[in-house]
């Protein structure tokens, strides 16, 4: 079973040689197994955070007795259909440490993967139009700078200069008055993450088992011991559940009960492809409005905005957010009006009370959480997978995300970096 | 588009409204000092997959609070109640508004 | 003999020639041809260059499956990309030009590509570009290329210089497609009273009619649309539906300039209706689908009944001869149409047994080959011709092939109906083998798929299934099965693969992905369909999965040895076809994207020489510079002048809620955190709220103006949220309650006057009234007229102050707010004061170390802003409970203090860090909030947050540390209260 020793390195002399006998030689990336009755580890959820779990329980602690349970295919939720942006600029407590792990993972999980995630360090350029927007935005890029993390202040002309065909028209409604960028910020392709994972996870012989949906919890003694799924029993002396967007329900059956986390859906957008058009991410959150846009390796112009704003496990979005998103874009790249949008979905985010996420042991034994990721659970990937190992493997977290527990709201301390308080569909 | 029927201005579009939070949840007395009564019901979510109930203010229209029954995963809205009693009290007593309905004869209305 | 123009027939206006630019050359057209039409009329057969190896494209199809016409149209900011040119109406001077060839279509330098095709095969770029090193620079420096030759069209980077709309629309039914079976359902509908609206895509009615080549179609549909029109039903051309949503509410996309050539300027160029129909009819259509063999991209193999389109609605052969490749019958009236026109046709038939149609067309002069199909195309930029093999009963194809030469090739691997919209609402299609195709599955919403939509492409079936549709709207019950599936049947076939050829068969023509990818893809294990479509990025160009959606289906599931359909399809998403970006935001651009709120004396400040500022949605006078003068010198002379003389500021953008009832008092105090029971009549109080969780809401006065009647007072940031979470607490917590609550920012203008001569002031304006420290103390609030007009204008002032100076607040109706301003202000001009805006209320402000949102960030609690002491510890209020979580009572938080910089002419930034002087890194121990130049203190200040607060600090030293701006100030931290912190200013 133990697929280590066949698998082929990906490399331009494999492509050389594949390429000249018809590409009849590829392996399948990862196996498809079938689940053994028992393992050392299961991680319910086959998407980037337990793929990535998967591959850092292996190959860091050393735990390959390792089945991911995918109810689908692996990447079919959010982390396949984000507007795959990563940075690090945060400031709070809590969420600076991770994203900024998180972040160096990212700059050399090619490399560690053997296969090429694009990881594109463009930038991430974060607009401000008003001075309180500044003085907040700057509160929090000097606290980045002063935890080691990059990022700099654009006065109007630099920015400008940066990206020309922003709005800098005399009568724009909200006048750009500057920006801080992070320039190892950028994009990925979010499938090739995934997949890396998966097919890396799986060659250190971790079980990736899809169209597997866990149905039950096997509880012995107070604690989880396994789980019942639609391909039988499996067994484990740990499971670790990393199925955001439906975190509530499985969370519920293994007997959890309420957590502090709404679903709440994400409309995404991709244009038609043109050709160069924008070279870094640019972003604004301000008074009146929520917009993110980057352009694709293929061409497509990636953007997207706020929540539609009610809980929905349904992933399809509606027509308002479409004028709110399509608003934002016009008024800050007036360019845009004549691109069109190719496609349009949504996505099911875990919305915390607080925005953060948890990477947590929970009250029961057995049974570990990686949840609430709101937005931002597509940079997250690579920390979140490495600090969930971490987790489970010493029962105990580590450091980077000792904070981000359940039982914050309880003491009080809540990870906010939005300052909109416990309400999901406001972070 | 959800339409949420509002009982004082009739179907309109989710966009005049605000979602607020989930309607199921009794907020403690604010006499009661217990911090876990206050944890739960501030922070704590049934968060399910299916039948819903959560509350709407029609902030672009009659400020109503509604209580809505509405599906998660299929968006279908089954019902909309005034959230405070008094109100839904005295909507049931008035005049019914006169809005086309679905089930009137076609011939009705063709003009 | 190439492509020409017939000499008569199609729907063209031939009195209406149009000249247009295809890349530069002058060429022409007429008027109701597309841009495809035209091409293909002036024997253009290369129209452009595919994604992946820049391999020449011709025009393939008719319609919006469109994957190789793909035009960028017009010039400078008016440029569109990707335009469909199959799609797109041919206009005077239009200038089109090819997308993804550089310099020009036949020659190049992306076609270099080709040469490496056989390795970049399906997930190419996953495996390579890595480099060695970890890190991203290598994979960045390739990317740079990469990006280069990827993307289609160009857009333009000047402003979109068009205006859009939007239109809400209401109907009992919608119908989509105005093809026969729409055609007939709208009709029909709207003679049986319902309002119906039938929208249509194409820029002619007619769907299928149009390219039929029979005038009784056309008479046929002309009358249905006089009786859709008689009825009172509403037919829109050029309006795509592009999505379906909940409660059935529709999108439609309505283009009204393009096609003309100087459209009047006032009109948008497209228009987003919103409509809500009560059912919706999608009489969709199905689109042709193609087969995958050797070379099928070349220019010149098209969809079979798009040569028919092309013939019979645009009066343009294609060329002199064709092949045409077929597995059913649909295309024996293709073949035997485009015969009667002149093409000389032979039909090659996948079939062994006889058509019922073999007659007919062996009438019409075609050669027809039975148990035959298309395996490679001969010629490399054009068709030269197409060879042909045998196929068995099992699906074998002989090695033996024979060339036959031609001009152009149709092909048709069936009809797929086009189910995209159902596909929106999440309903899931089903596979129907009858047309080798999927159909759209059960759903309880009202929609309502029919004709060729619905998999029923026989003529007659089309027509029965639409008025059975209506019969069925009125209640009755269907009479008889409406048969599925093409006269005639069909044979399955989807790919041609010839033992021992390795030769390139195109399944997405657009991406380049080939059968070979598909199969790699399932060597790899990307075998689900949406790992399929990921991973050879089959079905993600802009025809949306149209052409290679059903082939790369097939040629999975044989992969797999499963039977085509049982793998499910990916789902469709909205837009049907790509949407502008510019009409989805519609009316949200400039000034109107969020309308500016200006106060009732926003005019007065302008005439003043105010620059402007945003606050939210309201514009506020920011600082009222004299000729000269910088925004520093600005403010720094209203502010002394408040401190010195007297001077007023526009503060009408306050939230302002009135709250009436007998249990006003009550609701107060439960929403206070200090106590509000006991507020006399006549006078005010500040407040605080808090949120359930503990932290800070909000702060404001509240007036007591009679026993059950207050007038409060909001931040302006924080005004609508207050003004909801009030109402929310009333209509579902508090219901017992009986307050009233109301919105009346608006209806006040209000204004502060401000300074030790602010009563001077106040007496010149209201002499009648008492202005001594007795006859109005502080925090005192009274009812004063104002006379205008004749009138008595009643006024609400306080003596309440947020500069920390002798102040009062002036409330009048918002009507009367200019007028009193300019009054007030010839008063404070006569004895030397100014007018101040939101710079110089910043420092007056700073100064005192009163807090705004800049401080109260939704992470603050009471303690940490100061009122710990505000708080009452006998009643409870809303965030009571809460706020006494263990982390949020630590001694050590960070808590409001002022800061002075050490070198006292030094100057920091809000948003800088306070640190330990041996420790500038991490979190530091505070943050700075808000910084101004004192003119009272001579020097820079700032408020602030910082752990343990002023005490803990005092005499050490701390670092401002504001990295990004690259600035380090030593400070020291003084009490927040950092101006006559006794208040004797304002108390008099």
């Amino acid at each position: 079973m133990d697929g280590k020793a066949r698998v082929k390195r990906y490399s331009a002399l494999q492509i050389l040689k594949q390429g000249l006998s018809g590409h009849s030689g590829w392996q399948p990336a990862w196996r498809d197994a079938s689940p053994k009755p028992a393992y050392d580890v299961i991680i319910i959820g086959g998407g980037g955070h337990g793929l990535a779990s998967a591959y850092y329980l292996a190959s860091i602690h050393g735990i390959t007795n390792v089945a991911v349970l995918e109810k689908g295919w692996i990447g079919g939720g959010n982390s396949g259909r984000n507007t795959t942006i990563v940075r690090s600029n945060y400031s709070m407590e809590g969420n600076t440490a991770f994203y900024e792990h998180s972040l160096k993972l990212w700059e050399g999980l090619s490399q560690e993967l053997n296969y090429n995630v694009m990881f594109s360090q463009r930038g991430h350029l974060n607009l401000f139009f008003t001075p309180a927007q500044r003085d907040a935005l700057a509160r929090r890029y000097n606290t980045m700078r002063l935890n080691g993390i990059d990022g700099e202040f654009l006065s109007r002309e630099q920015v400008e200069k940066m990206v020309p065909h922003l709005n800098f028209s005399e009568e724009a409604r909200f006048p750009i008055m500057g920006g801080f960028f992070q320039p190892r910020a950028g994009t990925a392709r979010h499938d090739a993450v995934n997949w890396g994972y998966a097919r890396a996870a799986s060659a250190l012989g971790v079980d990736i088992i899809q169209n597997c949906e866990v149905t039950g919890f096997i509880h012995q003694a107070g604690q989880i011991v396994g789980v019942e799924t639609s391909r039988g029993e499996i067994r484990a002396e740990k499971t670790g559940l990393a199925v955001a967007g439906s975190t509530s329900l499985l969370a519920k059956m293994a007997g959890l009960g309420k957590l502090p986390i709404e679903s709440h859906k994400l409309q995404a957008f991709v244009s038609e492809p043109i050709k160069p058009f924008l070279d870094t991410v640019v972003v604004y959150s301000a008074y009146h409005g929520h917009f993110y846009i980057s352009q694709s390796d293929k061409g497509g112009m990636v953007f997207g905005g706020d929540l539609d704003g009610h809980n929905s496990y349904a992933q399809r979005g509606n027509l308002p957010i479409y004028n709110n998103v399509a608003g934002c874009a016009m008024n800050v790249m007036p360019s845009l009006g004549r691109v069109k949008v190719l496609r349009q979905w949504a996505g099911i985010m875990d919305m915390s009370m607080d925005g953060s996420p948890f990477i947590t042991k929970t009250d029961i034994g057995g049974l570990y959480l990686n949840a609430g990721w709101c937005y931002g659970g597509f940079k997250a990937i690579p920390g979140s997978g490495w600090c969930f190992a971490h987790t489970i493997a010493h029962d105990s977290p580590h450091e980077i995300n000792s904070l981000l527990t359940l039982d914050r709201f309880k003491i009080g301390r809540q990870i906010d970096e939005s300052g909109h308080g416990p309400f999901p569909k406001s972070h | 588009m959800l339409r949420i029927d509002c009982p004082f201005c009739g179907p309109r579009n989710h966009d005049e409204f605000t979602y607020l939070e989930d309607g199921s949840v009794k907020m403690p007395a604010l006499a009661n000092s217990n911090k876990n009564a206050w944890y739960e019901a501030v922070f704590l979510r049934e968060n399910p997959r299916g039948a819903h109930i959560e509350d709407w203010h029609h902030t672009q229209g009659c400020r109503m609070v509604l209580r809505v029954k509405r599906d998660t995963l299929t968006h279908k809205i089954t019902s909309v109640v005034p959230a405070h009693p008094e109100y839904k009290k005295m909507l049931a007593s008035r005049d019914k508004p006169v809005r086309p309905s679905g089930k009137k004869s076609a011939g009705a209305r063709a003009k | 003999m190439g492509g020409y123009r017939l000499k008569n027939g199609g729907l063209i206006n031939r009195d209406k020639p149009v000249s247009f630019s295809f890349n530069g050359r002058k060429l022409n057209g007429f008027e109701g041809d597309s841009i495809a039409a035209a091409l293909l009329a002036n024997n253009v057969q290369q129209v452009g260059r595919s994604f992946k190896y820049h391999r020449l494209r011709g025009v393939m199809s008719a319609g919006p499956e469109e994957g190789g016409a793909l035009f960028n149209v017009n010039d400078g900011a008016k440029r569109i990309a990707n335009v469909k040119g199959t799609m797109a109406e041919l206009r005077p001077q239009m200038q089109v030009y090819a997308q993804n060839a550089y310099p020009g279509i036949r020659f190049d330098i992306g076609a270099i590509n080709s040469l490496f095709a056989p390795f970049l095969s399906a997930g190419f770029y996953y495996k390579t570009f890595m480099g060695p090193m970890r890190s991203t620079s290598f994979w960045m420096f390739c990317e740079r290329f990469i990006r280069k030759a990827a993307g289609l069209g160009t857009a333009s980077r000047e402003p979109d210089p068009d205006s859009y709309d939007i239109a809400y629309g209401f109907c009992d039914v919608l119908v989509v497609g105005a093809g026969p079976s729409g055609l007939h359902a709208a009709a029909e509908l709207a003679e049986q009273g319902r309002k119906v609206i039938l929208v249509e895509q194409d820029f002619e009615a007619g769907g299928s009619y149009l390219s039929s080549g029979r005038p009784e179609d056309l008479a046929l549909r002309d009358q249905l649309i006089r009786r859709l029109k008689t009825a009172g039903g509403q037919l829109m051309l050029r309006s795509t539906a592009f999505g379906l949503y909940d409660g059935l509410v529709t999108g439609v996309i309505e283009r009204l300039t393009d096609h003309i050539t100087d459209p009047d300027p006032h009109c948008p160029r497209e228009i987003t209706h919103i409509l809500h129909p009560r059912h919706v009819v999608l009489a969709t259509g199905a689109s042709e689908r193609g087969l995958a063999f050797g070379n099928n991209d070349r220019p010149g193999v098209m969809l079979a009944g798009a040569l028919r389109s092309y013939a019979c609605r645009y009066g343009v052969m294609a060329g002199g001869s064709a092949v045409l490749a077929t597995c059913h019958d649909g295309t024996y009236e293709d073949a035997i149409m485009l015969a009667g026109l002149g093409m000389e046709i032979t039909l090659i038939d996948a079939r062994n047994r006889k058509s019922r149609q073999y007659q007919a067309a062996s009438a019409a002069g075609i050669t027809v080959l039975n148990g035959k199909v298309p395996v490679n195309v001969a010629g490399s930029s054009a068709v030269a011709g197409i060879e042909v093999a045998d196929i068995d009963e099992k699906g074998v194809v002989d090695k033996v092939t024979t060339l036959i030469g031609c001009e152009v090739v149709g092909i048709s691997g069936g009809y797929s109906p086009v189910i995209h919209l159902p596909s929106h609402r999440g309903i899931k299609p089903r596979w129907e083998a009858s047309i080798q195709a999927f159909v759209t599955g059960q759903t309880s919403e009202n929609i309502h798929v029919i004709g060729a939509a619905d998999g029923v492409f026989e003529a007659s079936a089309c027509i029965d299934h639409a008025r059975q549709l209506c019969a069925k709207m009125m209640g009755k019950k269907p009479k008889k099965q409406i048969r599925r599936g093409i006269p005639g049947g069909q044979r399955p076939l989807f790919e041609i693969q010839i033992e021992g050829r390795k030769l390139k068969s195109f399944i997405d023509p657009q991406h380049d992905v080939t059968s070979e990818d598909i199969r790699q893809a399932h060597r790899e294990g990307f075998v689900s369909v949406e790992h399929m479509k990921r991973y050879t990025t089959l079905g993600m160009a802009t025809d949306q999965g149209r052409v290679g959606n059903i082939l790369g289906l097939a040629v999975m599931a044989q992969a797999q040895g499963l039977a085509v359909g049982s793998s499910g399809v990916t789902t469709f998403r909205p837009p049907f076809t790509p949407v502008s970006i510019g009409a989805l935001a519609a009316r949200e651009r400039g000034a109107d994207w969020r309308p500016v709120r200006r106060t009732p004396m926003h005019y007065e400040h302008l005439a003043a020489g105010a620059v402007m500022t945003d606050a939210g949605a309201w514009k506020r006078a920011w600082y009222y510079p004299k000729q000269g003068e910088t925004i520093d010198d600005a403010y720094i002379r209203e502010a002394a002048t408040t401190r010195q003389n007297v001077a007023m500021v526009d503060v009408s953008t306050l939230g302002k809620i009135a709250v009436q009832g007998p249990d006003a008092t009550e609701f107060l105090n439960r929403i206070y955190v200090n106590p509000f029971a006991k507020l006399a009549i006549g006078k005010a109080r500040y407040g605080i709220m808090l949120r359930d969780d503990g932290m800070v809401l909000d702060d404001g006065t509240t007036w007591r103006l009679a026993e059950d009647d207050y007038f409060m007072t909001t931040t302006t940031a924080q005004a609508a949220p207050v003004m909801q979470f009030l109402e929310e607490l009333l209509q579902r917590r508090w219901t017992d309650l009986k307050v009233h609550i109301s919105s009346v920012t608006d209806q006040w203008a209000g204004m502060a006057v401000a300074g030790p001569y602010a009563r001077e002031v106040l007496s010149a304006q209201f002499p009648s009234e008492g202005w001594s420290d007795a006859a109005f103390p502080f925090m005192g609030v009274r009812e004063i007229t104002f006379a205008q007009e004749g009138r008595d204008i009643i006024c609400r002032v306080a003596r309440i102050s947020f500069s920390g100076e002798r102040a009062f607040e002036i409330y009048v109706s918002a009507d009367k707010g200019a007028a009193l301003w300019s009054s007030l202000a010839s008063h404070i001009k006569e004895g030397g004061g100014c007018l101040y805006g939101m710079e110089a209320l910043g420092a007056l402000r700073i100064e005192k170390g009163h807090v705004t949102a800049a401080e109260l960030d939704g992470r603050v609690t009471l303690e940490d802003a100061g009122f710990g002491k505000m708080a009452s510890k006998t009643k409870p209020f809303i965030g009571s409970v809460l706020r006494q979580r263990p982390h949020l009572i630590f001694e050590n938080r960070p808590q409001l203090v002022g800061i002075f910089p050490k070198d006292r002419t030094g100057r920091f930034s809000a948003g800088a860090i306070l640190c330990h002087p041996d420790q500038v890194s991490g979190f530091g121990e505070g943050w700075v909030t808000a910084v101004t130049h004192s003119p009272a203190l001579g020097h820079w200040i700032g408020l602030g947050f910082i752990s343990g607060g002023a005490e803990a600090w005092q005499n050490k030293t701390v670092m401002v540390a504001d990295p990004v701006r690259d600035n380090f100030v030593e400070a020291e931290i003084v009490s927040p209260h950092m101006f006559d912190p006794q208040g004797g200013r304002q108390h008099g």
